[in-house]
């Protein structure tokens, strides 16, 4: 089952991966980030197909992609 | 050590250059110093070493900045307005703390200047052509054996204290040729250590090393620590040498050829019936201050020797103080210097006549100097001229 | 548990220090991969420009050099002529690369140094806040051009790939994107090889990225990618223009 982590604390909220993820899994998060942002989140990680788009868009290398 | 041999200059240093472990030299062409590079070009590779004819004399030192920054023996070699396009990289040498050599073989200035040789570019060398509180070590042979051996010492000092180091020669030096030996052995880099700063690909783990200019926030500590390493040098590392210093009434302070011209002087000063002494800087920076204040108080007089407007004089003057009074020859833009005309001018300086010595108002008497604009001529604001 | 995607061990954990959204971040991830993936990370020496990649020494865990600007491929020369072992790249912007740097990219070319520029054109000059770069396009306003780029005073943009290719010197010369991952993903390929080109001895190889500006384009993220689809793209067309191999 592929999952994703975000280091909600190096997203700079560009939301490059929101808009990459062609099942549309990822969105903005509520929460303030440390750094003053509202980072992507993970809002369906049961359609995620550990495709690693939102990962090759990410100029931050805020995401990890697992399959466990 | 070799035997003696009849050399031209820029060849002599070439070769001692290479002798001295010399492993990479990038250069451009320039009248007095084309030698330098062609040496380089028929010699450097086998020597295991590299030579790339650089596209600008900008390019050349950045090439040098990016070879010694891997540890390797580096240098390029210029002269006057080429060492002009190279100061942005050598103030980025000495604040990323590289090793390297850098020649100048002075020719007359400023600007295109002509090619003759000159010493026009001491204050370039001393008082650092580029930005920031930085400096290099300056070494001025004044013989075709010194400028051939200068570069081990000058890549020993570059390496002891991190910096660049100078060779500050004219183009009468670079293109003469005198007897001279080499006084070391070839010294081998591959039996030379490695730094353990420099960039490399043999990692054995340990971790990355940078090499870099920009230190931002770091910037005061950084130039900091760099100054005691000059306030060390100008304790440390001044060289010079004297003639007839023991008992002289007129010192002649002169560098590189200028010297040469002042121990004729020297040596002809009893039949004018005056004592010449010479001392002559070997180090331009660290200017051998220390000595030569010591000299001012056993002399009446200080005339400083040069192929420039006046320009070493103001650190003999710095030296000095108010100790001994000082005075110039100048020999504005490279004009030759020769035994009688100095002796001359030690005289006046000796019985308070200004004869043969230059001071910059003085040279000034009498004279104005406006350059106006004429409408009789046109409009300056027309730029479309025609009718 | 497998991870699929993570950071390249040849990156650093700094975190980088681009705006969000800029192309630098995703370049610099690429070489890493690049890196990591053909094994070289040790062997790799990179010289860092000035311009926003200032700070690049930071995030590559290799031996770096950082240099004056558009110098760096001479400094590059200097380091792969000492150590021709190494695998030395050259990461410039295109203020570095195109305008001060001119003379240093077209002689390394010339001379076929065997290393590997990588390009990041974004018509303008970050760093500094916006002026007008040799790749800025007609029209298109910048604080040193503040009605927009006029080609009587200011001649037209510069296409560095095309000009490149003219040289015998240059052995591969592609033009890439980031602004989708299909996109990503063909930059990576190119990126990959351009270094293999190195590992193996082909000769001056170069990647230009465009990427995407969204402070100084004063756009956002979204209207950024649409500038590089709509504007950049007809301006600096994608692919290759030059593919020797090994001889």
């Amino acid at each position: 089952m592929p999952r994703i982590e975000v280091d909600a604390n190096r997203c700079k909220a560009c939301y490059l991966c929101v808009n990459a993820c062609p099942k549309k899994c990822l969105g903005k998060s509520e929460t303030i980030s440390k750094k003053g942002y509202f980072p992507a989140e993970m809002k369906h990680p049961e359609n995620c197909i550990g495709c690693t788009m939102c990962y090759m868009m990410c100029p931050d290398i805020a995401i990890t992609v697992i399959k466990d | 050590m070799t035997q003696k041999t009849l050399r031209k200059g820029n060849e002599a240093l070439a070769e001692g250059a290479i002798r001295a472990g010399a492993r990479f030299f990038a250069g451009y062409p320039i009248t007095p110093q084309n030698e330098v590079p062609e040496f380089m070009s028929a010699y450097m590779a086998d020597a295991g070493g590299a030579f790339v004819q650089a596209e600008s004399e900008i390019a050349a030192i950045n090439m040098v900045y990016g070879a010694a920054s891997t540890g390797t023996r580096s240098m390029t070699s210029s002269s006057s307005p080429g060492v002009s396009l190279k100061q942005e990289g050598i103030t980025y040498l000495a604040s990323a703390d590289l090793p390297c050599l850098i020649v100048n073989v002075m020719r007359g200035g400023p600007g295109l200047g002509s090619i003759g040789g000159a010493q026009g570019d001491y204050f370039q060398a001393t008082r650092g052509g580029g930005n920031g509180d930085y400096h290099v070590i300056v070494l001025a042979p004044n013989s075709v054996e010194e400028l051939g051996n200068f570069p081990k010492l000058g890549f020993e000092l570059a390496e002891k204290y991190r910096m660049p180091c100078m060779i500050l020669a004219d183009g009468i030096l670079g293109q003469m040729m005198e007897s001279m030996a080499f006084n070391f052995d070839p010294i081998d880099p591959n039996k030379l250590g490695k730094f353990d700063w420099a960039v490399d690909i043999e990692k054995n783990g340990r971790p990355k090393r940078k090499v870099f200019s920009y230190k931002g926030d770091n910037l005061i500590a950084d130039v900091t620590e760099r100054a005691k390493r000059y306030g060390l040098i100008e304790k440390t590392e001044a060289r010079f040498e004297e003639r007839n210093t023991e008992d002289c009434d007129v010192l002649l302070v002169a560098y590189g050829l200028s010297s040469r011209a002042c121990l004729e002087a020297v040596n002809h000063a009893k039949e004018a019936g005056i004592k010449v002494g010479l001392f002559r800087p070997i180090t331009l920076w660290p200017f051998p201050s220390k000595r030569l204040l010591e000299l001012a108080g056993k002399v009446k007089a200080i005339v400083a020797v040069e192929q420039s407007l006046g320009q070493m004089v103001q650190d003999v003057k710095l030296a000095v103080g108010d100790k001994t009074p000082v005075y110039l020859k100048a020999y504005p833009a490279g004009g030759q210097p020769e035994g009688a005309a100095i002796l001359q001018a030690a005289q006046s300086a000796l019985n308070g006549k200004t004869e043969g010595l230059f001071d910059l108002q003085r040279h000034a008497e009498g004279f104005t100097y406006e350059c106006k604009r004429d409408l009789s001529l046109g409009v300056q604001g027309d730029r479309k001229g025609g009718k | 548990m497998t991870i699929l995607a993570q950071r390249p061990k040849s990156m650093t954990d700094k975190p980088m220090h681009y705006c969000p959204g800029c192309g630098h971040g995703i370049v610099h991830r690429l070489m890493g991969e690049a890196f990591d993936e053909l094994k070289i990370g040790d062997r790799v020496i990179g010289v860092a420009p000035v311009g926003c990649a200032v700070f690049a020494d930071d995030y590559f865990a290799c031996d770096m050099v950082q240099g004056a600007h558009g110098r760096g491929p001479a400094i590059a020369t200097g380091i792969k002529r000492s150590k021709p072992n190494a695998i030395v790249f050259s990461y410039q912007g295109d203020g570095d690369l195109a305008s001060i740097g001119m003379a240093e990219i077209v002689h390394a070319a010339v001379r076929s140094e065997n290393i590997t520029v990588i390009f990041i054109n974004n018509a303008i000059y970050g760093m500094t806040g916006g002026q007008m770069a040799p790749t800025t396009l007609v029209g298109q306003v910048a604080t040193t051009a503040p009605k927009g780029r006029d080609p009587k005073l200011q001649g037209w943009p510069i296409n560095m790939c095309e000009m490149l290719a003219q040289i015998t010197g240059a052995k591969y010369l592609e033009r890439v994107a980031v602004d989708t991952p299909q996109h990503v993903m063909a930059a990576k390929k190119a990126i990959k090889k351009a270094f293999e080109n190195q590992v193996k001895g082909v000769g001056f190889s170069m990647v230009e990225v465009i990427s995407q500006c969204p402070t100084n384009w004063h756009a956002n993220v979204e209207q950024a990618l649409e500038f590089v689809r709509t504007k950049m793209m007809p301006q600096y067309p994608l692919g290759v223009f030059k593919d020797e191999g090994a001889n």
